[in-house]
């Protein structure tokens, strides 16, 4: 590879130039349905009709924001996103920080405080990372209703938070075998606890993974859908059923405009969460779905 | 451990510790306790539990009247459990062959020393971060054949120009696939181009100085060090590909009619809406055996490559 790159023949130019266009090309294919979203969603409804999907906008309104944030029609309500949106973090986040919490006290338990067994429990933990959860909805629906949580935020919070643990206890308990056990022998011997060791030695040393841990649980519950959609009711509803009401409710003329704009809103926050901290959410990525 | 301490410290100490050391000894199972029982309660609990709906007739309500396999016969010979099976065989086919050979081709092609090698691998992965109902609402936008590829085709003066698979019921399923592989083949592409950074230098040197051309390095030296790699991908998509329910119902609905249908949108129709909990529980089951199916040899193998180093 080296002689291709520092002989600068005519073909090994060529070369550079093709890899490049292919390279440009590939970009321009994922960016492209983005850019579209982007321009339409701050088109005014007759520019679209009228143009094609890549003609910039010859006045740009934020108007199909607004209007998705607080007027369209998700279904019967027509409250806009908005709502949503909230919902959507008042789900998100105490299910992110207890999955997390949880995660890193089981991964550490696992780790370094090995006994009889707890290989064992690890295995049976983590295939709750493969099952499809079809395969859980209907009992969950029923004890969802058992618990007196139909319908409600708790009960989307309880739902991400059991199926959430397999993995942050996945990426904790690999993290962590790493970390040298001799410190955690040494404070032992000191007389330390668990959770003082926890607290003054495996704790400093988590920020990678807690990063890890808390971009994706973030990214895979606000993206969520199908628990969404099964156990929510029209006041409870996350951001992403919203959304597929707005663009599925078929009264009066078609506002892709504001579908655009609806569906940017969905998408911003694990957007910039991507953008802001990528280098993490691909090692939670890998991690996650490698299963170490 | 105990015993040393106990030697080395004074009879205070110990003292102290026999009465906590027990709470301590056990405290990592009581932390563990909650998670297990979760474990066992929602997912093998709610596995059986779906297993025994499987087996009974339960429509609008679960009842627990067995009926034996009776549920898992009418699938057998429901058209639509048909349509969709085919469709994720389709689609779960087409979605990893093309993540895969995209994903190898952009991750070979990225790792030429190029310069703006970080930009472009953001710009690849970023739709992993998107939720496939956006995916969805936005890939419907651009293929719906009114105003979306085929109107601009059309409009640049290629008037016969036709894209209409959104609506086409023999086509549906492959606007799942487009959508899918934007939305993966960039996180193909990130574990590929990991895989390349890991793999020993010298092999290609090696491989160069014996002659062999550019080409032909990456197919018969590079591509088999990757084979962990593709065997990871395959396993994550093909999870993906069985999962898939959210894309399903943001772009094609499963229609026109039920023809884009995939197992886990009938599932989900006929376990909450369709009012056939029983038929849905036996539908879960299957998609449940096809996710095994694909995850025990993987496991066994993996197991295997450990043992012998």
């Amino acid at each position: 590879m080296d002689n291709v790159i520092r002989r600068r023949t005519p073909a090994a130019r060529c070369w550079r130039l093709a890899l490049h266009a292919v390279l440009i090309l590939a970009a321009l294919f994922y960016l492209l349905p983005l850019a579209v979203m982007l321009i339409t969603s701050v088109k005014p409804l007759d520019e679209i009709t009228a143009g094609t999907l890549l003609a910039l906008p010859q006045s740009p309104t934020l108007a199909p924001w607004a209007k998705a944030w607080g007027e369209a029609c998700t279904g019967m309500r027509c409250e806009g996103v908005g709502g949503y949106f909230f919902n959507s973090i008042a789900i998100v986040v105490p299910a992110v920080l207890i999955s997390t919490v949880v995660g890193a006290l089981n991964g550490y338990a696992l780790t370094k405080w090995r006994f009889k067994g707890s290989e064992l429990v690890f295995a049976l933990m983590l295939f709750g990372c493969f099952i499809p959860f079809q395969v859980v909805l209907l009992p969950m629906a029923q004890t969802l209703g058992w618990l007196g949580l139909s319908s409600s935020r708790a009960g989307l919070i309880l739902v991400h938070v059991v199926f959430g643990i397999a993995f942050t206890t996945l990426f904790f308990r690999n993290f962590y075998v790493a970390v040298p056990t001799e410190l955690v022998s040494a404070a032992k011997l000191d007389g330390a606890g668990f959770f003082r060791i926890f607290w003054r030695i495996l704790l400093p040393v988590s920020a990678p993974i807690i990063v890890v841990s808390v971009i994706w649980q973030f990214t895979q519950i606000w993206n969520d859908f199908l628990f969404g959609v099964a156990f929510s009711a029209h006041d409870t509803q996350p951001v992403t059923v919203a959304l597929n009401n707005l663009v599925n409710t078929s009264t009066g003329v078609r506002e892709y405009n504001v579908d655009m704009a609806a569906a940017m809103i969905a998408a911003l926050p694990t957007l910039v969460v991507y953008v802001l901290a990528g280098k993490y959410f691909v090692r939670g990525l890998t991690a996650g779905s490698v299963k170490g | 451990m105990t015993h040393s301490t106990s030697v080395a410290r004074p009879a205070r100490a110990a003292a102290r510790r026999s009465s906590a050391g027990h709470l301590q000894a056990w405290l990592p199972r009581l932390v563990l306790a909650p998670s297990v029982a979760v474990s066992l309660f929602f997912v093998y609990g709610f596995m059986l539990w779906t297993f025994i709906l499987s087996l009974t007739n339960s429509r609008m309500l679960p009842s627990y009247d067995l009926v034996g396999f009776a549920q898992y016969a009418r699938l057998m010979t429901n058209d639509r459990w048909w349509v969709a099976s085919t469709n994720l065989v389709v689609f779960g086919a087409l979605f990893v062959g093309i993540c895969l050979v995209v994903g190898a081709l952009l991750a070979i092609l990225l790792d030429q020393r190029i310069r703006q090698e970080g930009a472009l691998r953001t710009l690849y992965l970023y739709p992993m971060a998107l939720s496939f109902i956006v995916t969805g609402v936005v890939w419907k936008w651009l293929l719906n054949p009114g105003l979306g590829i085929q109107a601009m085709v059309r409009s640049w003066g290629f008037e016969g120009f036709t894209f209409d698979w959104l609506v086409n019921p023999d086509m549906a399923v492959y606007t799942l696939v487009i959508a899918a592989v934007w939305q993966a083949s960039g996180f193909v592409m990130a574990l590929f181009l990991a895989g390349l950074r890991g793999i020993d230098d010298s092999i290609i040197k090696a491989a160069q100085l014996d002659g062999a051309s550019l080409p032909r390095i990456y197919w018969r030296v590079v591509l088999p060090c990757l084979r962990p790699v593709v065997f990871s991908a395959v396993m994550i998509l093909s999870h993906i590909a069985i999962k898939s329910f959210d894309l399903v119902v943001a772009l094609t609905g499963g229609g026109p009619g039920y023809a884009s249908d995939l197992p886990a949108t009938f599932m989900y129709a006929h376990a909450f809406t369709r009012a056939q909990i029983g038929l849905g529980s036996a539908s879960a089951m299957l998609m449940l055996g096809g996710v095994l199916a694909i995850l025990i040899p993987y496991l066994y193998s993996e197991l295997r490559s450990r043992q012998h180093g």
